[in-house]
């Protein structure tokens, strides 16, 4: 049944009401503790841990500086095609936007490769539409084998495979595997997600697990901020990422926070998340998972990124692009379509220089194929 | 008479090895090495980028050093034999510590796995340094398979918890002919200190230096506390008693036939 149970446990969980129950008391045991069950982690959430933000950000900074050290790895997305049979209501790339459609051919993803790999990256992550019909298996391991040439880490953030593609996706020298459930409450997933196969929702949660049974090394999920209560989603998430690490100790779990921004459609996020939340949901992850990857991606605006440093984030994307062909394409000036509006453009070369001066150092490899 | 750990056909003086993941940068781990006269480093080899010139951290390694290459990402055997070959095929040397973990949550390693990695690099000709929990039967087999150091853990990795395998350890040290190594957990001088007199051959650090508002005088304090254990273990540690014992006894007057 997989984390699907847990889902169908919280289904008529009045979250509100349970965290609204939460007293200082039980805030101050969470903060004070180790290995935090799931109730604890739901405190830290709580209205009443607002006033203990500064305690959380202590102890998730001491947790992380020991896991992780003075370091942040660096990667870059790379977008190989837009063509997407899903109408999810936020993205850019919806199949009912009239946009243009755009498969990088794979003397393309060689040039794209050569551009990143030219700012020392060596970890990519490879991103598509979900279209099995225009950017099927077949085309990603073709991708793959040239990309391999450039990168020592490639991940893929595509539509859900199945156990044995990913397995042949691992086969072929991809290490890590994300995918976002976007949001973990069912009704608002089946809102935000119309058409398309994406509709599938259990076929979605289940993929994170897939993708470790198949041995990828990184497993890394997902909730796009704004579609529903963070508390509530940042809970589910964090509860789903517990479940891969209990399961499957052998591989790495990660999770990323993005939040909704404007993009090529119309369309304003439900819900609000603060700068403030953001920092707590970093918070109380940290306590409750030690050590769980985090990641920040290009959607936050510098100042924020930076501050974010210390925290607890672990992961930061640098020179990023969400346009087809955008290294390239960009040279040339032409306007593509981007899947989301990214406010730090700053390159691989600037965002190491900042985490220098945070006392951080950006690491641009931590990985290599173990080809035999 | 100078003491030196020899290990592999190397005269080692500096008892404390120091690792080099977690510094906030390859100046910062160099000035480290340097200022600790460190005499062996161990790197991550998934972390060496040999097509880098600014980014290769072998480059911030003082040459004196000698390079001991770990297989950290190795989650099984097999995977370990290969991390090593790529090492040795990199120039890094016949050195390798063997880290094989498929534990992500506590960063635990796999005894079984560990003891098959060293039987199958040993046969390659490496000098083999295993990264173990603690275990007298274990370590026993990982000797006679020709590992040339065990390297118990103090506690896990990055937890600064200090040694709290001491009892097993010190069976260890006691039992086994190979130097131990205690590595990881260590997470203040302290208790690199309290290792050394228990009569291990060395310590191998990392996070309690690279994390350090100081690392560089904290690894001096380490390569300190590491002289002085050693130098009280082998000066021979008096018993502890249960009651205490004055220097000057107030009955110290009377004679034997008083």
């Amino acid at each position: 049944m997989g984390y699907y149970e847990t889902i169908t446990r919280y289904r008529d969980f009045d979250f509100n009401k349970a965290l609204n129950a939460v007293l200082a008391d039980h805030v101050r045991m969470a903060v004070n503790g180790e290995g935090l069950d799931a109730d604890q982690f739901l405190s830290l959430l709580s209205p009443a841990a607002e006033c203990y933000l500064e305690e959380m950000a202590e102890k998730a900074h001491e947790i992380t500086l020991r896991n992780f050290g003075r370091t942040i790895q660096l990667y870059t997305p790379m977008y190989l095609s837009n063509h997407c049979e899903n109408e999810c209501v936020y993205c850019g790339f919806s199949a009912k936007n009239d946009i243009e459609r755009r498969m990088l051919t794979l003397g393309e993803v060689g040039s794209e490769a050569e551009s990143i790999a030219s700012t020392g990256l060596k970890h990519i992550l490879v991103l598509t539409g979900e279209s099995r019909k225009m950017s099927p298996p077949g085309y990603i391991k073709d991708c793959i084998k040239v990309l391999k040439r450039y990168f020592s880490s490639i991940a893929i953030e595509i539509y859900p495979l199945t156990e044995d593609e990913y397995r042949e996706a691992v086969a072929e020298g991809v290490d890590g595997l994300t995918i976002y459930q976007e949001v973990y409450d069912e009704d608002i997933y089946y809102a935000m997600h119309p058409g398309g196969p994406k509709r599938d929702y259990n076929f979605r949660l289940d993929a994170p697990e897939r993708g470790s049974r198949a041995g990828m090394r990184s497993v890394n999920l997902g909730v796009l901020l704004g579609l529903d209560d963070w508390r509530r989603e940042v809970f589910l998430m964090g509860l789903h990422a517990k479940y891969l690490q209990d399961r499957h100790p052998e591989a790495e779990i990660g999770i990323s926070l993005p939040r909704l921004r404007p993009h090529s459609g119309s369309f304003n996020a439900p819900y609000s998340v603060k700068d403030r939340d953001i920092v707590r949901m970093i918070l109380a992850l940290r306590l409750f998972l030690p050590r769980l990857g985090i990641t920040i991606s290009t959607r936050e605006d510098p100042a924020f990124r930076e501050n974010l440093i210390g925290l607890g984030v672990t992961r930061m994307s640098a020179g990023s692009t969400t346009v087809v062909g955008g290294r390239t394409a960009a040279r040339r000036g032409d306007a593509h379509p981007s899947q989301f509006e990214i406010l730090d453009w700053r390159s691989v070369e600037e965002i190491k220089k900042v985490l220098e001066s945070k006392g951080y150092q950006g690491v641009l490899k931590d990985w290599m194929r173990l080809e035999k | 008479m100078e003491d030196i750990l020899s290990i592999g056909g190397k005269r080692i003086k500096n008892r404390l090895f120091i690792g080099t993941g977690k510094f906030s940068s390859y100046s910062v781990m160099k000035r480290v090495l340097e200022e600790s006269a460190a005499d062996v480093v161990t790197v991550a080899l998934r972390r060496v980028d040999n097509a880098s010139e600014r980014e290769n951290i072998l480059e911030y390694i003082p040459k004196k050093c000698l390079i001991m290459p770990n297989t950290s990402g190795a989650r099984t055997a097999e995977e370990a034999v290969r991390i090593a070959r790529l090492a040795r095929a990199s120039g890094a040397g016949d050195w390798i510590k063997i880290e094989v973990i498929q534990d992500n949550k506590y960063l635990l390693p796999d005894n079984l796995e560990t003891l098959k990695a060293t039987e199958m690099l040993v046969k390659e000709g490496f000098i083999v340094l295993p990264y173990m929990s603690p275990d007298l039967s274990i370590a026993r087999r990982l000797a006679d398979a020709g590992a040339s150091a065990v390297m118990p853990l103090g506690s896990p990795i990055g937890s600064n918890r200090g040694i709290k395998t001491r009892e097993l350890v010190k069976i260890m040290v006691d039992e086994l002919k190979v130097p131990v190594i205690v590595d990881a957990g260590l997470g203040s001088p302290s208790s690199a200190c309290e290792c050394m007199e228990l009569g291990c051959a060395a310590v191998l650090v990392n996070t309690a230096i690279a994390v350090a508002e100081d690392p560089a005088n904290m690894a001096k304090a380490f390569g300190e506390a590491v002289k002085a254990g050693r130098l009280a273990c082998l000066s021979g540690i008096p018993p502890k008693n249960k009651y205490a014992s004055a220097s000057s006894p107030l009955t110290g007057f009377l004679r034997q036939d008083d």
